[in-house]
């Protein structure tokens, strides 16, 4: 899961040593291979490497990663097994794309609101929206904030 | 299930006079094991649910359905197959993978609303909300539930008090009155008075079995009882656990919040076998599987062991003959090393092992920890050996963390637990699965810990 963050580096050396494992650290790259030779003047410019769960997720504890099946949202760019990251402390805005359950079960849809009325919108002509009356269960998981696609 | 810390002092933890006086609140999950189902499986909703025991033993959580049809916590499984049939009861194995995962998730989320959150079980948390008086503790904690509610899918009680004691109090009864909606605030007189005087000694934490009978036969049965008895005369019968509870109940805050646990003294890992048990190479193998999991606890609070007991005993409630049996052993230099624990293992079970016996259970218990920074070594050690040990397991620990566990192991655990990462080697050729694996037939997958486990959700 995303909430502890995976690309932590562990040096066996070092770990052998403390054997407080647990870390977050992140080693940078350095700019030189080791010589003797003249530093190279990026050295000074080491930063902290890029961490894709902080471009990702703003809310680890609420948030849950889930995997596509069925074509009905492929018009949002959301295909067949792609990864989807849903958080669920987000509330939905109109035309949001939500996690939402329907009686039962999971569906991704664009969550419409207007006039009081909530439309769950598919994006594939394929596929019908499902319009939200009562004796429905019904209930907005989370909001789908990123989706991951394979390209390979 | 829960005892109080009989550790701090009878003195009130909070008796300075400028601290704003100790206003604790106890959040727990309903049917916490239930309800983590049921937020990858929303077929799941408003039908009765069960999570059992290791083993599939017995009911460990049931939802309110179930319990409305009659399931107890406890119940053995197979006394309760005909109700399960005739209500649908959905029935699950433990998937503590799981529960751990979203109890980090419900704690991290409690964790934004105070400064200071004791862990106190998988499922239950004590917040400190002294400095918040200002406000409308009820609200607050609503607004605590609709959060926790919200991010993580778990239903929580909140129960409010000047006390850890009658926190505990108002959590409860919150639970058991609907219209609650799920808090209750025990901090006025009032409420306490009303609420204490319905509510059963018994019931009270830190009570158990044998004190309540004891308090039944001095007259005290209900927890108001129990705050007006005399502290003195409670604390000759149940010690001065007793007449801390007894403060407590007045609320006087004897206990404070513990945000640093301490260490185990012992450790002890063992489990029922999924069936029968006969040969000693098998025994050697569950064992070493034992031994590992109570070496990583072990390292990783940073004690080292200096006694290893290892113990066999066959299943009591079945016909036929019976054996029980352990051994010790004692290491002059204490150890974390799992290759050292399993090879002790193996030597003390080699000791106590008959032949042609049906194994139902075996175990390890690792005792006199102490810590690893202090092992002391004689002559005769070789603390060359011990370094290389403790470089050897935490570069296992490291790659156990990173890449799931058991991905590297001793090879005396067996080959046939397979690693997370062989998934298509596994494929071609079905595992075998050695007799002393739990049964857990119907666990429902890593939801949040694995990749291949993630939740299918249509679109």
């Amino acid at each position: 899961m995303p909430r502890k963050s995976r690309n932590s580096t562990v040096e066996p050396a070092r770990a052998a040593k403390s054997r407080a494992v647990k870390t977050n650290v992140h080693l940078p790259f350095f700019g030189c291979s080791v010589s003797c030779g003249f530093p190279s003047p990026a050295d000074d410019y080491i930063e902290k490497k890029l961490d894709l769960n902080e471009y990702l997720i703003d809310k680890p504890a609420a948030t849950f990663f889930v995997r596509v099946s069925g074509d009905s949202m492929i018009g949002a760019g959301i295909h067949p097994d792609d990864l989807l990251i849903v958080d669920r402390s987000k509330e939905p805005k109109n035309k949001s794309i939500v996690l939402a359950i329907v009686n039962g079960d999971f569906t991704v849809k664009r969550y419409m609101a207007r006039g009081g009325k909530i439309i769950l919108k598919a994006e594939n002509p394929a596929h019908a929206d499902i319009a939200i009356v009562d004796g429905m269960q019904f209930e907005v998981v989370g909001v789908c904030t990123n989706v991951i696609h394979n390209l390979k | 299930m829960h005892k109080c810390d009989p550790q701090s002092q009878v003195s009130p933890a909070h008796s300075s006079c400028c601290a704003p006086a100790p206003i604790f609140a106890l959040v727990d999950g309903n049917s916490f094991y239930c309800s983590c189902e049921r937020v990858f499986n929303p077929s799941l909703i408003n039908q009765p649910v069960i999570v059992l025991s290791n083993n599939d033993g017995c009911v460990i959580s049931r939802t309110d359905e179930a319990k409305a049809i009659g399931i107890k916590m406890g119940d053995p499984l197979h006394l309760i197959g005909d109700s399960i049939k005739r209500h649908r009861v959905r029935v699950y194995s433990s998937n503590y993978a799981l529960y751990g995962d979203m109890s980090a998730r419900m704690m991290a989320t409690l964790a934004q609303f105070t400064p200071e959150l004791e862990v106190y079980s998988i499922d239950e948390a004590f917040l400190s909300l002294g400095g918040f008086a200002g406000r409308d503790l009820t609200d607050y904690a609503r607004e605590i539930r609709r959060v926790v509610r919200r991010d993580t899918g778990i239903p929580t009680a909140i129960g409010i008090g000047p006390t850890k004691v009658l926190a505990k109090v108002a959590n409860r009864a919150a639970k058991k009155n609907k219209v609650s909606g799920g808090v209750l605030n025990l901090c006025d007189r009032a409420v306490q008075d009303s609420v204490l005087a319905e509510f059963a000694a018994a019931d009270v934490w830190g009570i158990g079995a044998r004190s309540a009978a004891k308090l039944a036969r001095m007259g005290v049965t209900t927890a108001m009882q129990l705050r007006d008895a005399d502290a003195n005369a409670v604390r000759k019968l149940l010690t001065i656990v007793g007449q801390r509870i007894v403060l407590e109940l007045r609320g006087q805050s004897c206990l404070a919040l513990e945000m640093v646990q301490e260490d185990r003294k012992q450790i002890v890992s063992s489990k029922s076998f999924g069936r029968p048990v006969y040969k000693l190479d098998e025994l050697k193998e569950a064992l070493a599987n034992y031994a590992t999991r109570a070496c990583e606890k072990l390292r990783r609070q940073k004690s080292a062991c200096h006694t290893l007991s290892v113990f066999v005993q066959t299943n009591r409630f079945k016909d036929g003959p019976q054996y029980y049996n352990s051994g010790t052993i004692t290491f002059g230099a204490g150890t974390a090393s799992t290759v050292r624990m399993i090879a002790a293992a193996n030597g003390v079970l080699e000791n106590i092992f008959r032949d042609g016996i049906e194994y139902k259970k075996a175990g390890v218990i690792l005792s006199d920890l102490r810590p690893a920074s202090a092992v002391a070594f004689s002559l005769f050690d070789d603390q060359h050996k011990h370094a290389q040990d403790i470089k050897a397991m935490s570069v296992m620990d490291a790659i156990n963390a990173r890449m799931g566990r058991d991905t590297l192991k001793v090879g005396a655990c067996g080959a046939s637990a397979k690693p997370s990462w062989s998934m298509n080697a596994s494929k071609a050729s079905t595992p075998l699965v050695p007799a002393w694996i739990m049964k857990a037939n119907m666990r429902t997958k890593c939801y949040t810990t694995r990749w291949q486990d993630l939740l299918k959700v249509g679109s």
